[in-house]
């Protein structure tokens, strides 16, 4: 069996757009409504009404000068029409300028806003909405789709207002001018919407196809080049390279068919209006032999049904366009109706000059409302104190610091903090209380000094030097390229895991929180790091309440309280000594230990 | 300039082998639209033929069959612009299906030390984004720019033909425009490139605050991100302002000078038709010609654009697609013997990373065997190169000096599928790809059976957690695991080392997350699956290494200590200081009192 790497598609879109999504977008045009009422102005007097007139000013010259037939042949009329088709040109061209300056100026304002709302949203949703997303779909809406509905918000309802009253005014023109040839030549108008409705349809079934494609194409290719060195490793090349090839050929055969269509799309319409071509001559010459039409009104005629399709056209691709357009907008919009879980309340109380005590008063938690991850769990910590929590995997060490920090809801129970239930505190005091240094650690790309400062951007050099040295971080830093100012990228992957670790340390400590918490931060640091640590943990532990989650003895064993946890519930608590002393979890697990070591 | 021109023809000479498989399709892209250009310019002189033939005179028999005419031609038009369109995009279709597959599989061939160094978006940006690039340019750009000179030169002709001084007088518009539309090209180009910028700047922002969210939130630093995002956001609003700022002083003047140029006509070829000196139709023909010229012209300027783009795109992937391969297999390969048991030695082996030459080496006069059925660990800090040691065993890098043999092979001489199908490692950081827990374990060996599969899963401690998973083997692991916690994803990478069996393993420190107990079941589990084999393991804790039948002990590439745990453990030197950060509370097994004197044995 061939390898079959999976990944999430969009949905492909059949149905029409949602006008309630639509009216929503468009509420982000409102701040900038006398704008779009201005150009929408602008455009129609200066550059419309010129573009319509100037065909007329044509005829006029042919018929009543020009034709060897019946014009009059003064150069003196044709001057004055040629000097006021210079001056109409003059003016479209600053009203061009104005409408280009003015709809991208609207558009570009509107895709900030909206991106920017949308970035702010996302900043305040909780835990639970990024762990059931991948990072990447979440970026993707905040810079893919809210790009992808810049052109409808700028030129494009610009230029569909502007496109329908040209379409209005044509039909005026012809009708005045010539109604029977007029209404001969519109015959084609419906048959004509008819076929470009049906062939636009399938084409853009046919591009949602290719975008489903090439996005599985660019999910894959993220996770190969990240996942190359276990490819390698494993000497899986040519699996990789024969299940690429199958990706990419059922891409390109997608492609095939969309561009086929597309391709059509132009000689389709052209032959279709071949049609009122056929028309216009054959009924023309007739009415100009009736004596009905003069030769510089079928020139007028031409000119004018020749740019009767192209706003057609246009508004054709529009509509297309905007039904791509509405689902990135439906898209964006279930984010922004994603609520907060864990959300401020309206009267919450900033958090100030805590002491440190924590409490946990019969908190139980469960990530899934079926599976509990924490069954009534009470302690009571005192300001200062080292508290280890000691556990197997998946006992409820990590949820308990994920509710201390709050960063999700305990389901009842209360977390207290000097006496003040978390969730009446403003969350920025809260979590500025609190350091937490990650078993995954996170670097940002910038500078290493930037990284270490991230909790305190007011940190001058010399702290951040002096934090550095504290946790033994100093030295490593220093033989970088750059030292402080080292560039690191991609999430610091040219930095060792431990050295990764030790930045985290130095962050945390410069941060200067009340209550530390350390999950798991000395499983890859090697030894020698280590001892360093273990020296630096004296200072950064000092005067402060600390909770650290580990599984190495080394760290744990000086803490003033361990609490032992098996299944979400608090199986056994006391310091070291004491329960080293009584037969239980915890001496099973230290004396497990040893027994390895002497198996 | 000349570079300038020489470089181009480089780099379509570079690609050639990408589209010249499809020259018929390559020709009838640029015949097809030249065909349809020219037809579409016969088109004014049947206006002409009306208006002179038929309206002035009054000779109104002719008229069907010219209207017919008239028809038949857009027909035909229109047909060769679908051979156009058609051609055009099968071209490009097919350019970029081989032009995509040849840089995947010359991604998986480019060694470890190309990716120390390799940022994934850049890599993800040639792959997708230059590629579409070339796509559009060889597909339908060419064609179109080679359109716009046929049509200037044809469209020229037609107006000289029917009136040549009036065709000498809009003649000189084309210079005019042309200047226009290439200054505009020239302003837009480097604005395109601060759009490009500010766009990653924007994806990195909001990538670091989704991937380091718990970070974020946990330091409070919500608007501090915010301000970053906002320099992106800014950034690209102001870019693309300035684009369109560009656009709103050229596009005008075009248009302007170009619809001049209409006026213009209508008024000398107006005094030329009332002086007789030609026909009410040559004027009407002409004014339908010049519509045409002109139309294309002010678009030359987006097609150098797309021009220059492609290329810059093309030498981008070209870079790509040349780029040197460190560790490649031999021409003349060694079969490796079948039933070689494992044999690995490592002669004075001297190492220096390819892109660190500034720094010393990473590993100095290395020397190792280890037979078959040896467990070999390693200890050592941060850039001791104990990483090192395996990855060149892997041939991750090629030795700078020495030579590392297996079974009596020096490695070079094997092919690389060989030594690496001999071989498995777990990795520190566990890779999982995005596809079942079934799939990532028999990402080794797809033909592995369900048994097999859980039989490893079980080895490595995996099957108990893995069951209780809703869909069990079949749960999706997304994005790098997500989902599985650290201990979880390590014993998945794991159970896919167990599962190929090798000769050799290699744990690189790759049980950092899982504590003591289920380390020690796997480790049981280790000696019965590597029975006979080699393992090598690299850690932190004691724990880890203690039964090893040699441990190494390296510091800044240089061994200091090696021995076993018994011996080491005697001695003064790192092993023992690290012993007794892990173990101060086991005084015995050192031989010396210290302070805490602690009993645990109960």
């Amino acid at each position: 069996m061939s390898r079959q790497f999976q990944y999430q598609d969009d949905v492909l879109i059949e149905k029409s757009f949602n006008w309630k999504q639509m009216a929503r977008l468009f509420d982000y045009l409102k701040p900038y409504k006398g704008a779009v009422t201005r150009v929408v102005f602008v455009m129609m007097v200066f550059g419309m009404l010129t573009r319509l007139a100037i065909p007329y000013l044509i005829s006029l010259a042919i018929d009543k000068v020009i034709d060897p037939d019946g014009g009059n042949g003064s150069m003196g009329y044709l001057s004055i029409v040629f000097g006021v088709m210079l001056a109409m040109y003059g003016l479209r061209w600053w009203a061009q300028n104005y409408t280009i300056h003015h709809t991208n100026d609207i558009g570009q304002k509107v895709i900030y806003d909206l991106r920017s709302a949308l970035f702010k949203h996302v900043q305040t949703l909780s835990f639970r909405f990024f762990d059931k997303r991948p990072a990447g779909s979440v970026l993707v809406r905040i810079t893919n789709d809210v790009n992808s509905l810049q052109d409808l918000l700028s030129n494009g309802v610009v230029n569909s207002a502007i496109d329908i009253a040209q379409l209005a005014g044509i039909i005026v023109i012809l009708l005045v001018l010539q109604p029977k040839l007029a209404l001969a030549v519109m015959i084609t108008v419906p048959l004509l919407i008819f076929v470009s409705s049906s062939l636009r349809k399938r084409t853009r079934m046919a591009w949602q196809t290719v975008r489903i494609k090439q996005s599985r194409i660019n999910s894959h290719l993220n996770e190969a080049i990240q996942g190359m060195r276990v490819t390698q490793a494993f000497a899986q090349e040519k699996e990789n390279m024969r299940f690429f090839d199958n990706l990419n050929g059922s891409s390109i055969r997608s492609w095939n068919i969309a561009s086929s269509l597309n391709q059509l799309f132009g000689p389709v319409i052209e032959v279709t209006s071949a049609v009122g071509t056929l028309i216009l001559l054959l009924y023309g010459t007739h009415l100009i032999q009736q004596g009905e039409l003069t030769v510089g009104v079928l020139v007028a005629f031409i000119t004018y049904v020749s740019n009767f399709w192209e706003p057609i056209n246009r508004l054709g691709q529009m509509y297309s366009q905007l039904l791509i357009s509405m689902s990135s907008a439906e898209r964006i919009f279930e984010y922004m109706d994603e609520k907060p879980i864990v959300a401020e309340k309206e009267d919450a109380k900033p958090l100030n000059d805590v002491r440190g005590r924590v409490q946990f008063d019969h908190v139980v938690f469960g990530y899934d409302p079926d599976r509990l991850a924490l069954k009534d769990i009470s302690f009571d910590i005192k300001p200062g104190m080292t508290v280890a929590l000691v556990g197997h995997t998946g006992s409820g060490k990590s949820t308990i610091v994920n509710l201390l920090c709050r960063f999700y809801d305990v389901t009842s129970g209360r977390v207290l903090i000097d006496g003040m239930d978390v969730r009446d505190a403003t969350l920025d005091s809260l979590r500025r209380q609190i350091g937490i240094v990650m078993q995954d650690t996170f670097i940002f790309s910038g500078t290493i000094r930037d990284n270490i400062r991230y909790g305190r951007p007011d940190a001058s050099n010399a702290e951040v030097e002096a934090a550095a040295r504290s946790v033994r971080a100093h030295d490593f830093i220093v033989k970088l390229p750059d030292g402080y100012d080292t560039q690191v990228q991609e999430r610091g992957s040219a930095l060792s895991m431990g050295q990764r670790q030790l930045l985290s340390f130095a962050r945390a400590l410069l941060a200067d929180p009340r209550i530390l918490i350390m999950d798991e931060a000395t499983a890859s640091i090697d030894t020698e790091t280590e001892v360093r640590i273990q020296e630096a943990l004296g200072t950064l532990l000092e005067h402060r309440t600390s909770f650290i989650v580990a599984h190495r003895l080394s760290t744990i064993r000086h803490a003033d309280l361990i609490l032992v946890l098996d299944h979400g519930v608090i199986v056994d608590q006391g310091n070291h000594d004491e329960l080293m002393r009584r037969p239980g979890h915890y001496r099973n697990l230290i004396e497990a230990q040893y027994r390895f070591l002497s198996a | 300039m000349l570079t300038g021109e020489d470089c181009r023809l480089d780099i379509f000479k570079g690609l050639k082998q990408f589209f010249w498989p499809d020259k018929g399709f390559l020709t009838g892209s640029v015949l097809g639209l030249a065909v349809a250009t020219a037809i579409g310019l016969v088109y004014p002189l049947l206006l002409r033929a009306l208006i002179d033939d038929v309206i002035t005179p009054k000779k109104f028999d002719g008229i069907l069959s010219l209207a017919l005419l008239a028809v038949a031609l857009i027909v035909v038009k229109a047909a060769f612009q679908y051979v156009h369109g058609f051609c055009g995009g099968r071209l490009g279709n097919r350019l970029a299906y081989r032009m995509r597959n040849a840089s995947y599989d010359k991604l998986q061939t480019l060694s470890f030390s190309f990716y120390d160094q390799a940022r994934t978006g850049d890599l993800m940006s040639r792959l997708t984004a230059d590629i579409e690039g070339i796509r559009n340019f060889v597909g339908f750009g060419f064609a179109q720019l080679l359109n716009t000179l046929f049509l200037v030169l044809f469209g020229f002709a037609m107006m000289f033909y029917v009136d040549w001084t009036m065709g000498l007088m809009t003649l000189a518009v084309i210079p005019v425009i042309a200047y226009a539309a290439i200054r505009f090209e020239l302003q837009i180009h480097p604005v395109f490139r601060t759009i490009r910028i500010a766009i990653s700047k924007l994806t990195i922002s909001v990538q670091e605050n989704i991937m380091g969210v718990r970070t974020v939130k946990s330091y409070d630093s919500a608007s501090h991100e915010y301000g970053k995002f906002d320099e992106g956001n800014s950034q690209y609003k102001a870019n693309n302002l300035a684009i369109a700022s560009v656009w709103a002083t050229y596009f005008p003047i075009i248009e302007f000078v170009a619809s001049s140029s209409i006026a213009l006509l209508l008024l000398v070829g107006g005094w030329r038709v009332i002086h007789h000196h030609m026909t009410l139709g040559d004027l009407v023909s002409l004014n339908g010609m010049l519509g045409m010229i002109v139309a294309p012209l002010w678009t030359l300027g987006f097609q150098i654009n797309n021009y220059t783009m492609s290329k810059a795109s093309g030498e981008r992937l070209l870079e790509l697609l040349n780029r040197h391969i460190d560790v490649q297999d031999p021409a003349h390969p060694v079969k490796p013997k079948t039933e070689g048991a494992g044999l690995i030695r490592f002669r004075d082996v001297t190492f220096r990373y390819p892109n660190h030459e500034e720094q010393p080496n990473a590993l100095v006069d290395f020397d190792l065997t280890a037979g078959p059925g040896s467990v070999i660990g390693l200890l050592g800090g941060t850039g001791s190169g104990k990483s090192t040691v395996v990855q060149l065993l892997l041939r991750a890098y090629d030795v700078t000096s020495g030579a590392i043999t297996l079974d009596g092979e020096d490695i070079r001489q094997l092919e690389l599928g060989e030594l690496r199908s001999r071989t498995a490692i777990v990795f520190q950081e566990s890779f999982l790809f995005s596809t079942t827990i079934r799939e990532n374990i028999s990402y080794g060996r797809s033909d592995a059976t369900q048994a097999e599969i859980e039989q490893a899963a079980k080895l490595a401690d995996a099957h108990d957690f893995i069951m209780e998973l809703p869909a069990g083997y079949d749960t999706i692991v997304g994005e790098r695991g997500m989902g599985l916690s650290g201990g979880q994803k390590q014993r998945i990478a794991i159970a896919r080392a167990f599962l190929i069996r090798p000769k050799v393993l290699i744990l690189d420190d790759s049980t950092s997350a899982l504590d003591m107990e289920t380390e020690h079941r796997i480790q049981l589990a280790l000696r019965q699956v590597m029975e006979g084999r080699t393992v090598f393991i690299i850690a932190h804790r004691i724990s880890s290494l203690r039964h090893a039948d040699e441990i190494v002990v390296l510091d800044k590439g240089h061994v200091v200590q090696r021995g076993r745990h018994e011996e080491l453990v005697r001695l003064p030197g790192l092993y023992r200081e690290t012993y007794r950060t892990q173990y101060a509370d086991r005084p015995d097994e050192l031989g010396e009192d210290t302070a805490s004197s602690r009993k645990v044995s109960g």
